[in-house]
């Protein structure tokens, strides 16, 4: 976009204000959120007057929060795991089966990203509760599940549009049944893809809060669940640590991904 | 020597839709042969490989391998050994790991695995080539591993989907004899697909040519040139003349045939005492004609309106250079080159 003007100095400056314009638009909420973690204040001030770690240490120190904490990662380890394999798998077969019928699985399989998610909430609380998997991890873990799936679609189809179907047909020629033609051929290659769709898929558990109030009873509460109830009790700089450490993790996680995907 | 198997190809039928890719084809197949599935784009023949892979499912009809019936039998349990148009390596392993795929799927001991994928290397003259990365390898080098992997199993079948159109010319015709080579040390059974009449002829035990579906002729390859039993496979198979009943005369005068015949351009003589009184003689206006190294190619425009080409081999065709547009000739051809079409208009 830069080249096609190279000599206008004024297009380029506009251009690049612009740029850094909506990209502090779109960081600054979250930047915001960093000092006033480190407040030593009771209440949610911004410039902190004062700094400490309570507030981290609120969060290491509690039960609860440590329990939501657990939860969390074990759910998103959880769905990704789950998620993944079901996409990919989904994938291959609308990949295969092509024409109408491949666009209307498509089409179902995407359904639940764009569903509202209080839709699909209410939806899934009366499917579990008539299986009485309303409280349990496992109903929680179908909920997250089903949001995951079109997120690693979404990631998979493209890859697997590109990548050359006669190396699975050759596979199976030589020996391969379709489990060792999938593990030995497709996965090895789509290898970047499958970690981006797992870091999605994790990501959107880990990020998941409406199925969790509807679903996750007390003990197996998440913790999006949990900061969404301490903020309609009590507002304190807990959440704001805790979203920083949030915050941190993920960029460490996408950044850990990038990498693997540049070398 | 593997132990090869014929193939018995029994009134297969697969439609798509409206669309039939192939029309009850039969087919038999002899241990050890070479044949080639010869056809334009469309006319069903990598439809029927695939069927005999294990990719496509006939809707009606039996594949036989021997005498087993392999018709609804999954693709990895044929023990069939594929070259497909585009290689289908697989990049994320090199050549050894390519050729040792099948082998480790069988779970050969390692050591024995090695022997062999490096045996078959060998075999394909790729020697010396066995850590490369299939990215840095050339066309004619993808070919090779893509042979190697497909003999290293030893199938009693090979099934080739036009493995050498992606090369060019003059590695296209080294592989053609290399391939053919390669099947005669191991007496495979081994079918090919390819739209080039050339390396049908060249290459082929048997050539079945194919269109719409069906198979219109299966026969030696001179038989198929010489003797074409359809107007499609004379005319796909190279410079053919079909020549209207009457349009040709005897030399010596006796009655001309009632037939439709097939003259192929080359098979055409200016000199009259060369083909023998016996032959036949087509006269006509020269419309056009043209140098083409070693041969003349002359355009005929006989007296009924019918055209016909007229190729003369220029170590032969001393006065083509003379010839003036417009000139009257005669072309001559032997009674042995005239071949009667049953059933053909032209």
């Amino acid at each position: 976009m830069l080249e096609a003007y190279p000599d206008n100095r004024l297009a380029r400056v506009l251009l690049w204000s612009f740029c850094a314009l909506v990209l502090a638009f779109l960081m600054l909420p979250t930047l915001v959120v960093v000092p006033l973690s480190f407040s030593a204040s009771d209440l949610l001030e911004f410039p902190p007057r004062a700094y400490s770690l309570r507030w981290y240490e609120n969060f290491f120190g509690s039960a609860t929060w440590m329990a939501g904490l657990r939860t969390s990662l074990i759910l998103g380890t959880l769905t990704a795991t789950l998620a993944v394999p079901l996409a990919l798998l989904a994938c291959i077969s609308i990949n295969r089966l092509g024409g109408r019928t491949a666009l209307a699985i498509q089409g179902a399989l995407l359904t639940p990203s764009i569903v509202p998610g209080i839709l699909l909430a209410i939806g899934l609380f009366f499917v579990l509760a008539a299986q009485r998997l309303v409280g349990t991890l496992f109903g929680v873990l179908v909920g997250h599940v089903v949001l995951a799936i079109p997120v690693a679609c979404i990631v998979l189809l493209p890859a697997l549009a590109r990548f050359d179907w006669n190396q699975v047909q050759a596979a199976r020629s030589l020996g391969a049944n379709w489990a060792r033609a999938i593990g030995g051929i497709i996965v090895p290659q789509l290898q970047i893809s499958l970690l981006s769709a797992t870091l999605m898929a994790f990501l959107t558990s880990l990020d998941e809060s409406v199925i969790s109030i509807f679903v996750a009873s007390g003990q197996n509460s998440t913790l999006p669940k949990l900061m969404f109830l301490s903020l309609r009790d009590q507002i304190d700089p807990t959440i704001a640590a805790i979203s920083t450490l949030w915050t941190v993790i993920v960029l460490v996680a996408v950044l850990i991904v990038s990498f693997r995907q540049k070398s | 020597m593997m132990k090869s198997l014929p193939i018995t190809i029994d009134s297969v039928r697969k439609a798509y839709g409206s669309y039939v890719a192939l029309d009850d084809v039969s087919l038999d197949i002899q241990a050890g042969e070479f044949l080639t599935l010869l056809g334009p784009s469309g006319s069903g023949k990598t439809t029927l490989l695939m069927a005999l892979a294990g990719f496509v499912r006939p809707d009606r009809g039996k594949l036989l391998l021997g005498d087993r019936d392999i018709t609804r039998l999954a693709p990895n349990k044929r023990d069939i050994g594929i070259v497909f148009q585009n290689y289908a390596l697989f990049p994320h392993m090199n050549v050894l790991a390519n050729v040792e795929y099948p082998l480790a799927l069988r779970k050969t001991p390692k050591a024995e695995a090695r022997r062999r994928a490096l045996d078959a290397l060998a075999r394909v003259k790729l020697d010396g080539l066995a850590e490369r990365d299939i990215a840095a390898l050339s066309g004619g080098q993808r070919q090779r591993v893509a042979l190697a992997r497909a003999i290293v199993f030893e199938p009693r079948v090979m099934l080739m989907d036009e493995p050498l159109s992606a090369l060019d010319k003059n590695l296209r015709e080294t592989m053609q004899y290399e391939i053919r080579r390669l099947h005669d040390d191991l007496g495979i059974t081994t079918i090919y697909v390819t739209h080039d009449q050339r390396e049908a002829l060249i290459m082929s035990d048997r050539v079945a040519v194919m269109n719409s579906g069906r198979i219109q002729q299966i026969d030696t390859p001179q038989q198929i040139y010489d003797r074409p039993s359809t107007r499609f496979v004379a005319e796909f198979m190279g410079e053919a003349n079909i020549v209207a009943p009457g349009a040709a005369r005897r030399i010596d005068g006796a009655d001309a045939s009632r037939e439709t015949l097939m003259i192929r351009a080359e098979s055409f003589h200016l000199d009259a005492k060369i083909v023998g009184r016996d032959g036949v003689a087509l006269e006509g206006t020269l419309r056009a004609k043209a140098f083409r190294g070693e041969n003349w190619l002359l355009t005929l425009a006989l007296d009924a309106g019918q055209e016909i080409l007229v190729c003369i081999p220029a170590a032969l065709a001393s006065g083509c250079a003379e010839l003036a547009t417009g000139q009257r000739v005669t072309a001559y051809a032997p009674a042995a080159k005239v071949h009667a079409i049953p059933g053909a208009v032209a």
